[in-house]
């Protein structure tokens, strides 16, 4: 199933001349991308730029018109055709949301185990062990039994990440994940991705968190438009932008 | 107006072991036909948001047919009307369960429409991305949060088809309204019989109404 688990110096994503339209908006153009296993990857742009699409077209919450995107293995075509191996990709990609997106008439700890039990098969003491383990490294555990509109915000964030986590992904996906924090809970979240970069996971990050992305960051990669205009370590595009695109960008979110 | 007229408290109370007689018709007709009703309404509702055109219009073309109809004429039709079509008789019960089943299918499939289009896109795109196929997160995530939503509307449905099955009366089924209208007819005491019929119908649509805002409350946690 899985030829690239033998081959551990493949990429685990890998995007070649991928294009996705909305419409007449070329939100993609010709995004050529290849991560490495244990490569954090933090993506950086103006609103609009096209960052949430990029990384939602890894998982196939997006589809995309032509090009194609090879997970682990497993390979997306255009126009959603993943089939199978869409459904493989998901089971071993995780993903945190802007929103959260808990299932908010399910406790914590179905939270959590839900995937794991309908996805795995895994029986509901094996489920539990997971969850119990998963929520107390981001925190949570004697809050368990709660429901998320219980918890504050940076409180089901970090659920959230426990319930990706227990899924055993190979690699992770974040999508903005401080952005609907207050400032006082951005601390606790960027502190659990940390731990998990630290681990060896495999991260594509979309944040606005400069500090952060160049502690955790490998590589950064900067869109505009839809095309990836500039990309390098943290200290090369951080502190010497090429383009001038980026430079225009830097100075506008570095001033506030 | 008759100054001396006296309400006959005793005819209203000597009225009721004959209308009780009606209240079994008048449950099985509107909790037979709800619950048949709320079928038509999963199915058809869900239709109606499919991806595939092939699907949605048959379900719009039923939902606005037994919407813009009335309930009478459903039954008129069905009771009257399909046994010249198919050659033999209709049970009068069962054409009433019919017209139910079908009216308010038709608003319970906008009922669940409404429901699962309200849930926001985040909840499906969370169970997909966690590996659940569209089935398991539609049955896990989408459904339980819906299904919560819609209870008032449900019960609302529940209430105007509980009150629409005494119309079924003109088909001869013996239920609430029907035995008000044969008691009356050797007793002359219309007054009291028919507010009796009303007070009884009365205790059904409320014991319905508690019992849905228990169901509520306990729906509650976590939402
Ligand atoms: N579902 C959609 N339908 C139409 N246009 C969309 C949709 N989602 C995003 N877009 C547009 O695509 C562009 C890129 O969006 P997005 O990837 O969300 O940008 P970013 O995450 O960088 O802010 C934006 O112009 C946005 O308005
Ligand atoms: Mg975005």
């Amino acid at each position: 199933m899985n030829d690239s688990q033998q081959d551990s110096t493949a990429p685990i994503v890998t995007m070649e001349k991928v294009n996705k339209y909305f419409g007449s908006l070329h939100v993609m153009q010709d995004i050529d991308l290849e991560i490495a296993a244990g490569e954090v990857v933090v993506i950086v742009g103006a609103s609009g730029s096209g960052k949430s699409t990029l990384i939602r077209c890894v998982n196939g919450l997006e589809e995309f018109q032509s090009g194609r995107i090879i997970v682990d293995g497993n390979e997306l075509t255009p126009h959603g055709k993943g089939g199978k191996s869409l459904q493989t990709i998901r089971t071993e990609v995780g993903m945190v949301f802007q929103q959260f997106n808990l299932f908010p008439h399910l406790s914590v700890h179905a939270n959590v185990t839900l995937a794991p039990e309908k996805v795995r098969g895994l029986n509901n003491a094996k489920a539990r062990e997971i969850a119990d383990r998963l929520l107390e490294r981001v925190g949570i555990s004697n809050q368990a039994d709660k429901y998320p509109s219980q918890l504050s915000g940076g409180q089901q964030q970090r659920v959230a990440l426990a319930r990706a986590l227990a899924m055993e992904p190979r690699l992770m996906l974040f999508d903005e994940p401080t952005s609907a924090l207050d400032p006082e809970m951005i601390g606790e979240v960027l502190d659990a991705m940390r731990e998990l970069a630290n681990e060896g996971m495999t991260m594509m990050i979309v944040t606005h968190e400069m500090g952060f992305a160049r502690e955790v960051a490998d590589r950064v990669i900067f869109v505009h438009d839809g095309r990836i205009v500039e990309e390098g370590t943290p200290q090369e595009v951080f502190d010497h932008p090429q383009h001038e695109r980026t430079q225009a960008f830097l100075s506008r979110v570095l001033k506030h | 107006m008759d100054v001396n007229f006296q309400f006959d408290w005793q005819a209203a109370i000597a009225s009721l072991p004959h209308l009780l007689t009606g209240i079994p018709w008048t449950l099985l007709i509107s909790f037979g036909g709800l619950a048949i009703g709320f079928l038509i309404g999963i199915i058809f509702g869900l239709l109606r948001i499919s991806p595939l055109r092939l699907l949605r219009w048959p379900a719009t073309v039923y939902i606005e047919i037994f919407r813009g109809t009335p309930v009478l004429v459903q039954v008129l039709f069905i009771f009257y009307g399909l046994p010249q079509l198919i050659g033999g008789p209709i049970n009068a019960v069962v054409a009433g369960i019919a017209a139910i089943a079908l009216n308010a299918g038709a608003y319970i499939s906008e009922i669940v429409r409404g429901g699962v289009q309200s849930i926001e896109k985040g909840q499906r795109e969370a169970g997909l991305s966690l590996g659940l196929s569209r089935t398991d997160t539609f049955r896990y995530i989408i459904w339980p949060q819906a299904l919560r939503r819609m209870i008032p509307a449900l019960g609302n449905q529940g209430i105007v088809s509980i009150k629409d099955t005494s119309l079924f009366s003109v088909i001869g089924v013996g239920e609430l309204v029907r035995q008000g209208q044969v008691y009356i007819a050797t007793t002359f005491t219309a007054l009291e019989v028919y507010l009796m019929v009303a007070l009884l119908y009365l205790a059904i649509t409320l014991s319905l109404s508690f019992a849905l805002r228990l169901l509520e409350r306990k729906g509650l946690v976590g939402q």
